[in-house]
C-alpha cells in the first residue's frame, strides 16, 4: 500500500483538486511549484535555519516518567509544545511563507480554529515584512481570545467568520472567497492536511521534520528508531501527518489518530469524523465528511476549537480506509481529565488538542515494555480560561 | 430533441438575459412560479441554484439565500418533484447550478437521468474539475444531452480556455472579475481587456458574463462584449421587496431591459 500521493493529487481515492475554477490559476502555480522549491538548497537552507534558531528546532523528546508509571508503559512526549508560538503549526507557517515569498506574492491570508495556525502565520509574516490577514470564527474568535490578541499585536488583520457554526470551517470557507477575490498577489497558508492538492502533500512535508526527529532521538535514546506506538490527535490532520510520516511505511509501528468526540459520538455534538462521516467534498478535497444525507454538510462540535471540523485531510482518510492508523475518538470530559493528569504528574500544561491524543493513552492497551511516542502538539496557555472554569480555580 | 440551450443561441445570438435564483428561497414553493414569472417577463435562460451549506463561491446574497432555501427544507429530491411537470408549462431553457458533494450524495448518474427527464438542459458544478468531467462523466452527460457549463475568469489562460471550450457544448461562463458572487464593487464590466481577448478567441461555444452583474448599465455593457449576462445576487435582493414576488420580478427585469 503506498501511503504518499499520487501525481494525481490523490491518497488512494482520496484527495484531488475540487475547486472553482478561479483558483485553477493559483493552486497550479502552486502544484507545479513546490516540489521544485522545496527542493532548492537555498529554500532548504533558509528553512533549515530558521527552524533551528527561529522556532527552536530540534523539539525535546522527553521521556515521561510518572505518567509512564501511571500507564506501566514507556511514554515519550515529542514536545510540539515548547515550538516558538506554542504549537507545531510554526513548522508549516515557516515553510509556507518561504513558499510564498519565491512566487513573489505580497499578501498572506490563513484560517485559523484554536488560533494557533493564526499567530503561527502572523508571527512569520511579521518577520518577513508580509501583509497579513485571518479569517477566525466568531465562537473561536471567543474561545480561543489570547491568542486573537497575539494575532493583533503581531500586525495581522483578524477578520470574523460569522456563518454556519462560526467555527473552523467556516473560517477556512472565508478563506477560500478572499483568494478568489484576491487571485494575484495573495497567497493562502492553509493551516493543516487539508485544501486542494497539493497543500496536503506539502503541509505533511513541512510538518514532517517531527518524526524525522522522533527517529533519531528515539534511536538515541532507546537504540531503536521505531516506537510501538505513534499517538496524535487529528484536526484537519497536521501534527498527526508530520508524526506519522517517516512511519508511515513502517507497519509495526502502530499509528494511533485521535478524533473529538465532543460529547459523545452519538450525541449530535461531536466532531468525529472517521465514525460520523462519510466520503465527500470539502474545501476542495475529496474526503470523509460529516454531512446530512443530502451532501449538506454538517455543523461538528467540539471543546477544543483546532479539533472541531467536519473533515479530515485526504491522508487521514486514506489511512483509515486502509487500516493503515487506527482511529480513537474522545469526549470533552475526557480530554480535560487529561490536562489536569499531565499537569499535576509532570508539570506541563498541555493545549486542548494535544489532551485528546494523551487521553488516548488509557484506550491502547500498551505493554509495560512497549514504548508509545505521543506529539504534544501544542502547549495550553490559549485555554487557560477554560480549564479554569471547568476545574473550579476561580479564585483559588 | 436539440438542446434548448443552443436552440436559444442560433435564434438570439446577442443580448441574452440569463438569471439565476436560489431554489426554495424565499420560500419553499416559489421555484415553479419564479421560473414562469421570468419567462413572463422575457427572461432568455434560467439558473436554478441547488444550495449548498457551504457555498465557497458565493458572495453573502447567495450564502444567506442558500441558509434559508435549506432551512426551508429544499433538497435535490425536493427540487425534481417541483420541477417534474415543468415542460408542460414552459420551453425556456433551463440549468441547474449547485456544488458537487450533494449532487455526489445523490448519485451523479441518476441525477443526470432524473435531471434530463425533467428537461434540464444544461448543468453548473463550479467545484468539479474539468479533469475528473472529461475523465468520469463526459459521456453520462452527452447521453443525457446535457450541457455541463464551465467558468472562466480573467486569470485563466488561454490554453486552459481552449481546452474547456473543447470539451462544453452550451456556452461558456465568463466570471466577469476576480470575484465570489455578488462582488466586485460595482465594477463588474470594467475588464475589457479580458472579454476582447476572449471575444478574438473564436470560441466554438458562446459567452455569458457573469458575476456582479446588477443592473441595466452593467447588463448592457456585458451585452456588449459578449452573448448575454447572468444576473444572480441582485435579482435574489429584489426578490425579498415589498410587494409581490410577480410584481417584484416584473419591476426587476424591466428595469433591466428598459431604458430608464
Ligand atoms: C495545539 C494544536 N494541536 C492540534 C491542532 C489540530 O490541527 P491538526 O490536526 O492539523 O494538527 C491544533 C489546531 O489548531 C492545535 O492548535
Amino acid at each position: 500500500m503506498k501511503y504518499t500521493v499520487d501525481e494525481y493529487g490523490f491518497y488512494g481515492r482520496f484527495g484531488g483538486a475540487y475547486i472553482p475554477e478561479m483558483l485553477y490559476p493559483n493552486v497550479e502555480e502552486l502544484r507545479l511549484n513546490y516540489l521544485k522549491i522545496m527542493s532548492e538548497p537555498d529554500f532548504q537552507e533558509e528553512l533549515q535555519a530558521l527552524l533551528k534558531d527561529y522556532v527552536g528546532r530540534p523539539t525535546p523528546l522527553y521521556f515521561a516518567k510518572r505518567l509512564s508509571e501511571k500507564y506501566n508503559t514507556n511514554i515519550y512526549l515529542k514536545r510540539e509544545d515548547l515550538n516558538h508560538t506554542g504549537a507545531h503549526k510554526i513548522n508549516n507557517t515557516v515553510g509556507q511563507v518561504l513558499m510564498a515569498k519565491r512566487l513573489g506574492k505580497k499578501r498572506i491570508i490563513a484560517e485559523t480554529g484554536a488560533g494557533q495556525h493564526g499567530v503561527a502565520t502572523a508571527t512569520v509574516c511579521a518577520l518577513m515584512g508580509l501583509e497579513c490577514i485571518v479569517y477566525m470564527g466568531e465562537v473561536d474568535i471567543e474561545r480561543q481570545e489570547p491568542n486573537v490578541a497575539r494575532m493583533k499585536m503581531l500586525g495581522a488583520t483578524v477578520v470574523p467568520a460569522t456563518s454556519g457554526s462560526k467555527t473552523l470551517k467556516d473560517a477556512t470557507n472565508e478563506a477560500i472567497r478572499d483568494w478568489i477575490n484576491n487571485p494575484e498577489d495573495t497567497y493562502y497558508i492553509i493551516g493543516s492536511v487539508v485544501g486542494p492538492h497539493p497543500y496536503p502533500d506539502m503541509v505533511a512535508r513541512f510538518q514532517s521534520v517531527i518524526s524525522e526527529e522522533v527517529k533519531a532521538q528515539l534511536k538515541e535514546k532507546t537504540g531503536s528508531e521505531n516506537p510501538d506506538y505513534v499517538v496524535a490527535c487529528v484536526g484537519g490532520g497536521s501534527n498527526a501527518a508530520g508524526a506519522f510520516y517517516h512511519y508511515l511505511d513502517t507497519p509495526e509501528v502502530k499509528l494511533i489518530a485521535v478524533e473529538a468526540a465532543g460529547l459523545g459520538v452519538d450525541s449530535g455534538e461531536s466532531a468525529a469524523t472517521s465514525v460520523l462521516g462519510r466520503e465527500g467534498i470539502i474545501h476542495g478535497s475529496r474526503t470523509l465528511l460529516m454531512q446530512t444525507e443530502d451532501g449538506q454538510v454538517t455543523e461538528p462540535y467540539s471543546i477544543s476549537a483546532g479539533l472541531d471540523y467536519p473533515g479530515v485531510g485526504p491522508l487521514h482518510a486514506h489511512l483509515h480506509q486502509s487500516g493503515r492508523a487506527i482511529f480513537e475518538s474522545i469526549t470533552d470530559d475526557e480530554a480535560l481529565q487529561a490536562v489536569l493528569e499531565l499537569t499535576r504528574l509532570e508539570g506541563i500544561i498541555p493545549a486542548l488538542e494535544s489532551a485528546h491524543a494523551l487521553a488516548a493513552l488509557g484506550k491502547i492497551g500498551a505493554k509495560p515494555d512497549e514504548t508509545i511516542v505521543v506529539n504534544l502538539s501544542g502547549r495550553g496557555d490559549k485555554d487557560l480560561t477554560t480549564y479554569l472554569d471547568r476545574f473550579e480555580l476561580h479564585g483559588k | 430533441m436539440e438542446n434548448r440551450i443552443k436552440t436559444l443561441f442560433k435564434r438570439k445570438p446577442q443580448g441574452l438575459l440569463s438569471v439565476y435564483f436560489t431554489a426554495g428561497y424565499p420560500n419553499i414553493e416559489d421555484t415553479v412560479p419564479i421560473i414562469l414569472e421570468l419567462e413572463k417577463n422575457g427572461v432568455d435562460l434560467i439558473e436554478i441554484g441547488m444550495p449548498f451549506s457551504d457555498p465557497l463561491a458565493d458572495g453573502p446574497t447567495i450564502q444567506q439565500s442558500s441558509t434559508i432555501a435549506l432551512r426551508n427544507g429544499m433538497t435535490i429530491p425536493k427540487l425534481f418533484e417541483q420541477l417534474k411537470a415543468i415542460r408542460k408549462y414552459t420551453q425556456i431553457p433551463l440549468v441547474l447550478m449547485g456544488y458537487l458533494n450533494p449532487v455526489m450524495q445523490y448519485g451523479v448518474e441518476r441525477f443526470c437521468q432524473e435531471a434530463s427527464e425533467i428537461g434540464i438542459d444544461g448543468i453548473i458544478l463550479p467545484d468539479l474539475p474539468l479533469s475528473d468531467y472529461v475523465r468520469e462523466y463526459k459521456s453520462l452527460f452527452e447521453q443525457h444531452n446535457l450541457s455541463k457549463i464551465f467558468l472562466i475568469s480573467p486569470q485563466t489562460t488561454e490554453q486552459r480556455i481552449r481546452e474547456i471550450d473543447s470539451h462544453t457544448n452550451g456556452f461558456i461562463y465568463m466570471v466577469s472579475s476576480a470575484s465570489v458572487t455578488g462582488g466586485t464593487n460595482g465594477n463588474a464590466v470594467a475588464n475589457t481587456d479580458y472579454f476582447q481577448r476572449v471575444a478574438g478567441m473564436q470560441l466554438q461555444n458562446p459567452g455569458i458574463i457573469g458575476f456582479g452583474i446588477h443592473n441595466r448599465e452593467t447588463f448592457t455593457q456585458a451585452c456588449n462584449h459578449a452573448s448575454g449576462a447572468i444576473i444572480g445576487s441582485a435579482f435574489i435582493k429584489a426578490l425579498v421587496r415589498e410587494g409581490s414576488l410577480q410584481h417584484n420580478i416584473k419591476s426587476f427585469i424591466q428595469s433591466i431591459k428598459q431604458e430608464a
